[in-house]
């Protein structure tokens, strides 16, 4: 079964949990800056909006990269970096329309969301059900059972 | 790990930005944050020094938890000698700013002299530059951290900022950071207005590490499942916020009213946190839009706000910031109490506006509200008039002169000044010192000890002045946390006291949130200092470095001229009988528990630290 990571913006209150989660297994380090994830906040609308890949299926970064260094998981229909192919030409961070491959300064490497192996650490991290990992097919299956229930007469 | 292990000493005077290395001999005596940071100030400042001075020195601290994944963990704290109460100042705030200065490479930032004119600091990773800040001194807060993003072009810079306030010499103003976090009590942000510096910002990307990460993953994974499965952490302050009190304090017959002369508010139910997410008859929106989440917390009591957009408070002000017609940072259950029962005033959205006012200004919210419920009270009595209040028709009750004041105080202007020298001095200086309802010059927090015993004794004896965040025996008392007491006994408080305060004084030194110690102990707080920090750091040893800076502080303020005999209460809780309520006829039983207090503590009969109790505690 494939999964998918899904965001409920309106859940969030944006503690950065996911992003510490995320950095720490991707680079060991408790350190947003480092993190795949991002809680972009909202200060007068009041609220805070987790954002990262969503995986695409036609993935423009895959297609973009002139060394074949970003492949599919097989297991996981992740898109992930092969850092030993990676050059750091960057060409995949302008391919992406919702910018969330970046460069990595440090290792000179592009970084990506990779679902952890299948085992995504911001939706383990997150206290509020936010990020949730769920059935792909499934996504919006929450949501149209909260507006189904919208029907049902009060009692 | 998992201190940076520098220091960053700014000095104002000549304009030097220096690293230093972190006194880690200090740091295994005190761990971090208020105890590393108390430390550091009573080696450094001498206990007379006048806090407005030059030689006042400011210590913003972070504690070894600060910016890793424990829950709360983005607390930092402001240590520095109060102008308003002359003792130690020590002020905690949540947000994103304490987080970043750790992730940045700095365990703390030290501030001292005085610049020539208005500056900001500005941090990035390892580079620290002292800039001009004479384009945003006289702005507000919220003014100011929008120039800054601006010019630094980096929308994740943190800012803490002073407002007009501290500049104009209100003596509570705090240094607020993300907005509406505040480091709030004891006039921390005075001090910083007074050294000319507006702003301190910062940006770190090098990150935060800990001694053994995977020891560190089991031990904050299994303390943040106690905070989610608590009734308090779990769901009352998720849903309620810290306002989930009002109701409640209310029927124990502990929530002062009127200036403490009665401890039953019956507006309490209208501005309580009940009343945030009722739907309003105008736009059909709540007060509460949503929870927020400081630095890492899992708790997420913040609340974010919006004010009626037809309310008196936001009509006809043309020149108003536009995010009171947005939302900001909305009510906590103190600013509640103080700008609302204390004044006798329950309309929800006038205390709402305030609450922005203080945001946005700079303003601790419990010292102002004390404050006008204290001139409130005078002028119902005829001790002030119309003539003494810029014209302000200062009754109980009424929000319009509670608007009016916050907005002058907020300026510093006219009455408005006055107001800002804190009730202490503003009683004292039109001759009734007896209304003022405070301990060492500050003003108490919204829990009437005739009512709740306990806190009374905490209030007489709190280093900072009176104070709920030094010795919360309330959990104790009326929550049931970690065993219920009667809140109208003295019997025992003496120890439940002791042992609140010395816990809160580990909780606090470690980075992280007092309010996860309505779940957590210190047995659920060593594993995690124990697998981010080397060494060994068990509960007994928190214990023990708990007592350690209590004993510190109260040290430095018995040097300062503050010892025993300022461990007192106001006359009315001594002496005037709760009007109703629970508590009815009850007063502050303080003579009972405090020689018990000094006997447990190991001080003498007059208040004082004991050579043997400093020997013991390697003081």
């Amino acid at each position: 079964m494939q999964m998918s990571l899904v965001i409920d913006a309106n859940k969030c209150t944006g503690c950065l949990q996911c992003e510490m989660a995320c950095s720490y297994e991707g680079e060991g380090v408790f350190n947003p800056t480092k993190s795949r994830i991002k809680i972009f906040p909202f200060h007068d609308e009041g609220i805070f909006v987790p954002y990262t890949c969503t995986q695409c299926d036609e993935a423009w970064c895959m297609h973009a990269c002139p060394v074949e260094a970003i492949v599919i998981n097989k297991a996981t229909g992740a898109k992930e970096i092969v850092n030993d192919l990676c050059v750091g030409c960057k060409v995949c961070t302008i391919a992406c329309p919702f910018g969330t491959v970046n460069y990595n300064a440090d290792s000179g490497k592009v970084i990506k969301c990779d679902l952890c192996g299948g085992d995504p650490e911001c939706a383990k991290a997150c206290p509020t059900d936010a990020i949730t990992y769920q059935d792909a097919n499934w996504t919006g299956y929450d949501k149209m059972k909260d507006y189904a229930a919208k029907a049902v007469p009060a009692s | 790990m998992s201190w940076t292990k520098k220091v960053l000493r700014i000095n104002l005077t000549k304009g030097t930005c220096k690293s230093e290395p972190l006194n880690m001999e200090w740091a295994e005596q005190f761990l971090g944050q208020r105890g590393l940071a108390t430390k550091y100030l009573t080696e450094e400042v001498p206990p007379k020094t006048d806090p407005l001075s030059p030689e006042n020195t400011m210590y913003l601290i972070t504690g070894p938890l600060t910016g890793t994944m424990a829950s709360t963990a983005g607390r930092y704290s402001v240590v520095t000698k109060s102008p308003l109460t002359g003792v130690i100042a020590c002020s905690n705030s949540g947000g994103f700013f304490g987080n970043e200065m750790k992730c940045a490479g700095w365990d703390m930032v030290i501030l001292e002299g005085k610049a020539k004119s208005p500056v900001y600091i500005h941090i990035d990773d390892d580079d620290a530059q002292i800039l001009p800040a004479d384009e945003i001194w006289g702005k507000s807060v919220w003014e100011a951290d929008e120039w800054l993003h601006a010019k630094h072009q980096d929308p994740q810079l943190r800012v803490a900022a002073v407002g007009v306030s501290a500049e104009k010499g209100v003596l509570y103003a705090g240094i607020i950071n993300d907005l509406h976090r505040a480091a709030g009590r004891s006039g921390v942000g005075t001090v910083m207005a007074s050294k000319n510096v507006k702003a301190v910002t910062i940006r770190g990307s090098k990150g935060v590490s800990v001694d053994d990460p995977k020891a560190f993953f089991e031990a904050t994974t299994a303390a943040k499942k106690i905070l989610a499965e608590n009734p308090v952490t779990g769901e009352g302050l998720p849903a309620l916020g810290t306002q989930v009190l009002m109701n409640v304090i209310n029927e124990t017959g502990a929530m002062p009213t009127h200036n403490w002369k009665h401890s039953v508010f019956e507006g309490a139910s209208k501005i309580s946190g009940e009343a945030m997410l009722e739907a309003r008859d105008t736009d059909g929106k709540p007060n509460l839009t949503r929870n927020a989440g400081c630095f890492a917390c899992t708790i997420s009591c913040g609340r974010i706000s919006t004010i009626n957009p037809e309310h008196f408070s936001v009509q006809n002000k043309d020149d108003l910031h536009k995010s009171y017609a947005g939302n900001s940072g909305g009510l906590e259950y103190e600013a509640a109490w103080a700008l609302g029962s204390d004044t006798g005033i329950d309309d929800l959205d006038a205390l709402t506006y305030a609450q922005f006012v203080c945001n946005e200004q700079g303003i601790d919210p419990i010292s102002l509200g004390s404050t006008i419920a204290a001139a409130m009270e005078m002028f119902e009595e005829g001790f002030i008039t119309t003539k003494d209040t810029d014209g302000i028709d200062l009754k109980f009750g009424n929000a319009e002169a509670l608007v009016k004041c916050t907005e002058l105080v907020g300026k510093g202007e006219g009455f408005g000044a006055e107001l800002g020298q804190g009730s202490a001095k503003f009683c004292a200086k039109h001759g009734h010192p007896e209304l003022s309802m405070t301990v060492r010059g500050q003003e108490f927090p919204a829990y009437d000890p005739r009512g709740i015993q306990g806190m009374g004794l905490g209030y007489a004896t709190s280093n900072r002045g009176a104070c709920h965040l030094r010795g919360y025996t309330v959990a104790s008392e009326v929550l049931g946390i970690p065993i219920k007491t009667d809140p109208l006994e003295t019997e025992g408080k003496a120890g439940l006291q002791i042992a609140f305060q010395n816990a809160t004084a580990a909780f606090d030194s470690a980075g992280i949130c007092i309010f996860t110690s309505f779940a957590w102990s210190l047995e659920d707080v060593a594993p995690q200092l124990n697998a981010a920090c080397e060494g060994e750091w068990t509960v007994e040893r928190l214990g023990e470095i708990g007592e350690r800076i209590w004993n510190l502080e109260r040290l430095y303020n018995e040097a300062a001229g503050f010892g025993g005999a300022s461990d007192t209460l106001p006359p009315r809780l001594l002496k005037e009988g709760a009007t109703s309520g629970p508590a009815e006829g009850k007063v502050s039983g303080l003579a009972t528990m405090l020689p018990e207090y000094y006997a447990e503590r190991g001080w003498a009969k007059d208040g004082s630290v004991t050579k043997e109790t400093k020997a013991r505690l390697g003081l």
